[in-house]
């Protein structure tokens, strides 16, 4: 087989082998093949042309988004050794800022939504994440010292006071300097109308009816162009982090996380290089949060940012392997794939074939019907509980891994955090062999 | 990459043969009520090799801290270039150039050899954020790197670890990673090195090439503080050595000077290691 | 360029008016305690680059300013109170309940602090080890007070899906008191099953690869134990009992109600660190305990049996666990899933207050965040008042994380 270190690579023939090598590949192979998974669940459950690009647009969807959280979680924990438990406070940020920004001013909205401050949305997009980079600058200048359960500690509790915050009846409705604004409290606010729906809508009609001629739902086309919009927005954000990462920077960052010590004894300013760290993911966590829960539901409320949203997006980092960009994406879409949507998945396909009669019992109920022998009401049960069992498997992946592989599936390959392409240059001053030696003199 | 300015001053007839780099006056140091330093006194020449010997527990390594700014001393003066840097952080010290390698190596284990080697240096433009993204800027980063590529493979060439420098840092045999750690210190080009116990598991021929290679640093301009137990290298190698015990200095001077001192020593150390 | 830590600065984001007459006393005490080293981390034990000479300049002007902020609060809460806008009543009030809720989250803190300090790590599943016991220990005072006459499942389930209420079986301390008594047992013997089980199953195996390991092993431990209740018990809040007999004090401006839970409460809260105590400092486990905190191989060497050490700390841990989230359910009258996790955070900032390792620190700790969160409000909303325990939390940290009382001692 190959000397490849991951488990799948090292199983491969040596002839796919050498295909798998290459990143790219890695994730399409990927991604096809949890693509070519649901398009044969939808063939399972009879989805016609746009049930199937639904079910894929709403995979990709989610892989999506969660990329671009998981890449971040990478940037600050694979390589910089920040242990970032508060990911969802900054998305929360994002949003939030945006929301009370872009609202139109009291007195120009429709009656009963709360007003803000009527700022352009473009214009309070970047407010959002200036403000997200903001927060993690402070939630991360005073706790860099700490040790690493400290700093993951003070994160979460930040996180915590965010969202509690948010939710302050308090905070609702505030009338200050003559403006109104406020967060909506525990009901939450609507945010802003996503601008390629909007695009869609007007300008870009032709399109849609173009589509529709052809006899497909015409709602495809905005849905699958937001996903695309945020496609892009993962392919930048693996493009910044890629390039930061294999860079003098990254290396200062892989440095830091080994052993800070020893890199502060090499004349790095470390603080430094983790709070430029720090910052640059909770930017990106705001913009994450305004284009998934701001653009995408039109609505948020303070219980969207809760832990278990963190926990997800930490499982696909470690399944991949922290460390490796490209074991980040790998990860995630075999998360959101198999963990994430697989439960709920599983539950259409038994729904289509099994046919569950009554109505969803309590446990105890379901517990005593499979005594008596009936296991509908059992699995009548277990569906109607879907949500509860991935986080189950999530939690018991995650402790499979680690007892088994910490290094997730890529954690031990290496990207090499150099601009210039290392083994390359390795390689060829070994070709030119010994007659590279110089007269023995000026070294250094 | 050589300091040829203080070469320049030798030749100009200066009294730069007995310029104090760096000293040390009088450091205290405990913990938690045992004292690790008691009154350490000493200085440094520039362009030397300086031994400094001294039984287990004599506090060198906890000089050495000192120094370097990893513990900050009770009491005591660092003077290091004429400017006290007693209490500066080793981030601070080590920007001076006034660097240290640690007795056990403390090798970046997750990182190519190749990757620690090209860390340490100065100044690297790319160590801004911007400018390894932005398309523009980064071709000047690409070019530093292959800059500092050459840099680093010339010294891993020299070393005889260039065959190592693709692999993980953490797979090295342990004197191997002795060499990387005094490899990497050399490439961030310090004006002065502690070397805490660099050729433990080196072998001796490759021993005796370093601190060949380690004078001839000397003479460009560069000063170094030895720690070592092997007598013989220290005695051969070294211009002055400054001897430890119990946390005070009991003997500094030539070889000849310590020498006619070690019986002293001797019985102190009941026959050292050597 | 990054700006040396400057507490001037970072105490506007942090400081909201948070603490109270019995924190400046124990303020003024810290000022006078030893200043013990600085523990920056188990990994690092002699590299550091913060100073014991320099901590001690700027504790004493940090220390300062904090007694400055607390002697404002204190002479404000005097005005308040003889100016007549805060009534007594209100006050011994919050006070009360402080040391109430303070007392519970104490004692879950006994268990963290020591699973934290002789196996090196920051248990997050341990709010969840509240919740489960909880849990266990409720369904078996339902199932004790209700039985014959309804259905036993549905009793140990707590009536979930409306099929049994709290008035139905009309449990409460004075009503009911052994069945209460019975399910604390059961909460406290559940808890320490499945601390141990737990260890077993999950930490054993990966005991040498770290701190973070075994953090990140316990965050997966922490969601599916939750999520487990979840999946038995959905995510409904149960009520638990009915009123019990409650002696209602007259204070000017109103009455303080003092309830046979909150008496049966600080009983248990006391006496269970009473043994504790006893525990450590008289028996030749509690001694190997106390000899592991300090220096785990040392320990080893001398043959103190580790693992025995490790078996005792996580039953001693799960069963205080098992009794405080017993009784927080009995203060609160109600369950939910998130019962452990909502209480986590604050029992993290008591231990860290009262300084990772120390028994005593956990409970002063506790006790203090129990203040903080009920005092506060005399100044701050009463949405914000966890909110505030964790900014208390935040400035412990980033001033003196060792605690109060240090480490290495238990």
């Amino acid at each position: 087989m190959s000397n490849a270190t991951d488990p799948i690579g090292r199983r491969l023939p040596d002839s796919i082998a050498s295909y798998w090598e290459q990143d790219l590949i890695k994730i399409f192979s990927t991604l096809a093949a949890v693509y070519a998974l649901y398009l044969f669940v939808g063939v399972l459950l009879g989805y016609d042309l746009f049930g199937q690009l639904n079910s894929l647009r709403r995979l990709t969807f989610l892989i999506v988004v969660y990329g671009i959280a998981a890449l971040v979680v990478n940037l600050h924990w694979g390589y910089s050794g920040l242990f970032n438990i508060g990911v969802v406070g900054f998305m929360a940020i994002g949003v939030y800022t945006a929301t009370i920004l872009s609202r139109p001013v009291a007195g120009q909205n429709p009656t009963g939504s709360l007003p803000g401050f009527g700022v352009p949305l473009p214009l309070a997009v970047v407010a959002g994440v200036l403000t997200a980079a903001a927060a993690g600058y402070v939630a991360a200048l005073p706790s860099l010292r700490l040790r690493n359960d400290y700093f993951a500690i003070v994160t979460l509790a930040f996180a915590e006071i965010l969202r509690i915050t948010f939710k302050s009846s308090e905070l609702q409705e505030v009338r200050l300097f003559g403006w109104t604004f406020g967060t909506g409290g525990g009901r939450g606010i609507r945010t802003f109308s996503n601008p390629v729906q909007t695009f869609f809508e007007t300008s870009g009609q032709p399109i849609v009816a173009t589509i529709e001629d052809i006899g497909l739902n015409g709602k495809i086309v905005p849905d699958w162009s937001f996903v695309l919009v945020l496609l892009t927005i993962l392919i930048g954000t693996f493009w910044l982090i890629s390039r930061l990462s294999a860079s003098p920077f990254g290396r200062v960052l892989k440095g830091i996380r080994d052993d800070e010590e020893a890199t502060q004894s090499l004349a790095k300013n470390t603080s430094s290089f983790k709070i430029r760290a720090f910052v640059i993911g909770c930017a990106i966590l705001g913009l994450l949060g305004i284009v998934w829960q701001g653009a995408s539901s039109g609505y948020v409320t303070p219980d969207r940012f809760v832990p278990e949203l963190t926990f997800f997006i930490w499982i696909a980092v470690i399944i991949g392997g922290a460390g490796s960009n490209t074991g980040t994406i790998v990860g995630t879409i075999l998360f959101v794939g198999l963990i994430l949507e697989g439960p709920g998945q599983v539950r259409r396909v038994v729904e289509e074939f099994v046919g569950l009669s009554g109505s969803v019992p309590t446990f105890p109920d379901a517990l005593s019907a499979l005594v008596s022998g009936n296991i509908d009401p059992v699995m009548l049960y277990f569906f109607d509980q879907t949500s509860a069992l991935r986080i189950i498997m999530t939690g018991l992946v995650l402790i499979w891994l680690l007892k088994r592989r910490p290094q997730g599936l890529f954690g031990d390959r290496q990207e090499v955090a150099s601009s210039i392409d290392l083994e390359d240059r390795v390689n060829k001053r070994r070709e030119r062999g010994s007659g590279a030696q110089t007269s023995g003199g000026d070294r250094n | 990459m050589s300091r040829q300015s203080k070469a320049e001053d030798n030749a100009h007839g200066a009294s730069e043969q007995t310029d104090t780099v760096l000293s040390v006056e009088q450091l205290q140091k405990s913990f938690q009520g045992v004292t690790a330093l008691d009154g350490v006194s000493f200085e440094v020449e520039t362009e030397t090799i300086t031994g400094l010997i001294g039984p287990n527990g004599a506090g060198k390594s906890t000089t050495f801290n000192v120094i370097s700014g990893a513990i900050e001393p009770d009491a005591g003066q660092v003077n290091f270039n004429d400017e006290d840097v007693t209490g500066l952080s080793p981030v601070q010290t080590s920007s001076r150039g006034l660097v240290r390698t640690f007795q056990i190596a403390r090798e970046f284990k997750n990182m190519t050899v190749l990757e620690n080697m090209m860390l340490p240096p100065k100044n690297q433009r790319g160590e801004a954020a911007w400018r390894s993204v932005l398309p523009g800027m980064r071709d000047n980063v690409q070019a530093d790197e292959e800059e500092l590529f050459e840099r680093a493979w010339e010294m891993l060439e020299f070393f005889d670890i260039d065959h190592l420098a693709l692999e993980d840092a953490g797979t090295l045999s342990g004197g191997q990673r002795k060499l990387l750690e005094l490899a990497r210190a050399l490439m961030i080009d310090p004006d002065v090195l502690l070397l805490d116990e660099p050729f433990a598991g080196v072998n001796p021929s490759l021993e005796r090439e370093l601190l060949n290679r380690l004078e001839d640093l000397r003479d460009r301009g560069r000063t170094f503080l030895l720690v070592e137990h092997d007598m013989d290298l220290i005695m051969q190698h070294c211009e002055r050595i400054i001897v430890m015990h119990q946390g005070q200095t009991l003997v500094t001077g030539s070889p000849e000077e310590v020498r006619s001192e070690e019986q002293v020593i001797e019985a102190y150390l009941g026959g050292e290691v050597t | 360029m990054i700006r040396p830590i400057n507490t001037k600065t970072h105490s506007h984001g942090y400081s909201l008016p948070v603490l109270f007459p019995i924190g400046s006393v124990l303020a003024v005490l810290v000022i006078f305690l030893r200043v013990q080293c600085i523990q920056f981390g188990v990994e690092m034990p002699m590299l550091h680059d913060i100073t014991l000479e320099r901590l001690q300049n700027s504790t004493r002007i940090r220390t300062a300013l904090f007694s400055a902020f607390l002697a404002l609060l204190l002479l404000d809460l005097l005005r308040r109170l003889l100016g007549g806008t805060l009534a007594p009543a209100l006050l011994t009030g919050y006070v009360w309940n402080g040391i109430v809720f303070g007392l519970v989250i104490g004692l879950a803190g006994v268990g963290l602090s020591l699973t934290y300090d002789l196996l090196g790590f920051a248990n997050f599943a341990h709010g969840d080890y509240i919740s489960v016991s909880a849990f266990i220990g409720w369904g078996s005072t339902y199932l004790v007070a209700g039985l014959g006459e309804f259905n036993l499942l549905n009793l140990f389930f707590l009536g979930v899906g409306d099929t049994v209420f709290p008035r139905d079986v009309g449990i409460s301390v004075t009503n009911t008191p052994g069945a209460v008594l019975i399910g604390l047992v059961v909460a406290a013997v559940g808890g320490a099953a499945v601390a141990l089980l737990i260890d077993r199953l999950v930490y054993e195996s990966i005991r040498e690869t770290g701190a973070i390991t075994l953090l990140i092993a316990s965050i997966g431990v922490a969601f599916t134990l939750r999520f487990l209740i979840v999946f038995l018990f959905t995510q409904n809040s149960f009520g638990l009992t009915v009123e019990a007999w409650t002696y209602r004090l007259s204070l000017p401006g109103g009455t303080v109600n003092i309830s046979a839970p909150e008496i049966m409460l600080v009983t248990v809260a006391v006496a269970s660190m009473a043994s504790v105590h006893l525990l450590l400092t008289r028996t030749k486990l509690g001694k190997a305990m106390r000899a592991m905190s300090t220096n785990r191989d040392l320990a080893r060497i001398t043959g103190i049996p580790s693992d025995r050490v490790i078996t005792a700390t996580w039953l001693l841990g799960g069963s205080l666990a098992g009794l405080a989230g017993f009784m927080i359910a009995l203060f609160q009258g109600t369950i939910n899933y998130q019962l452990g996790w909502t209480l986590l955070l604050l029992v993290f900032a008591g231990v860290i207050m009262g300084g990772i390792g120390s028994v005593y620190g956990a409970i002063v700790g506790g006790a203090l965040i129990g203040l903080v969160t009920r005092v506060s409000q005399i100044w701050i909303p009463a949405s914000f008042a966890e909110a505030v325990g964790f900014a208390v939390m935040i400035v412990i940290l980033l001033t003196r994380p060792s605690g109060i009382f240090g480490s290495d001692a238990l």
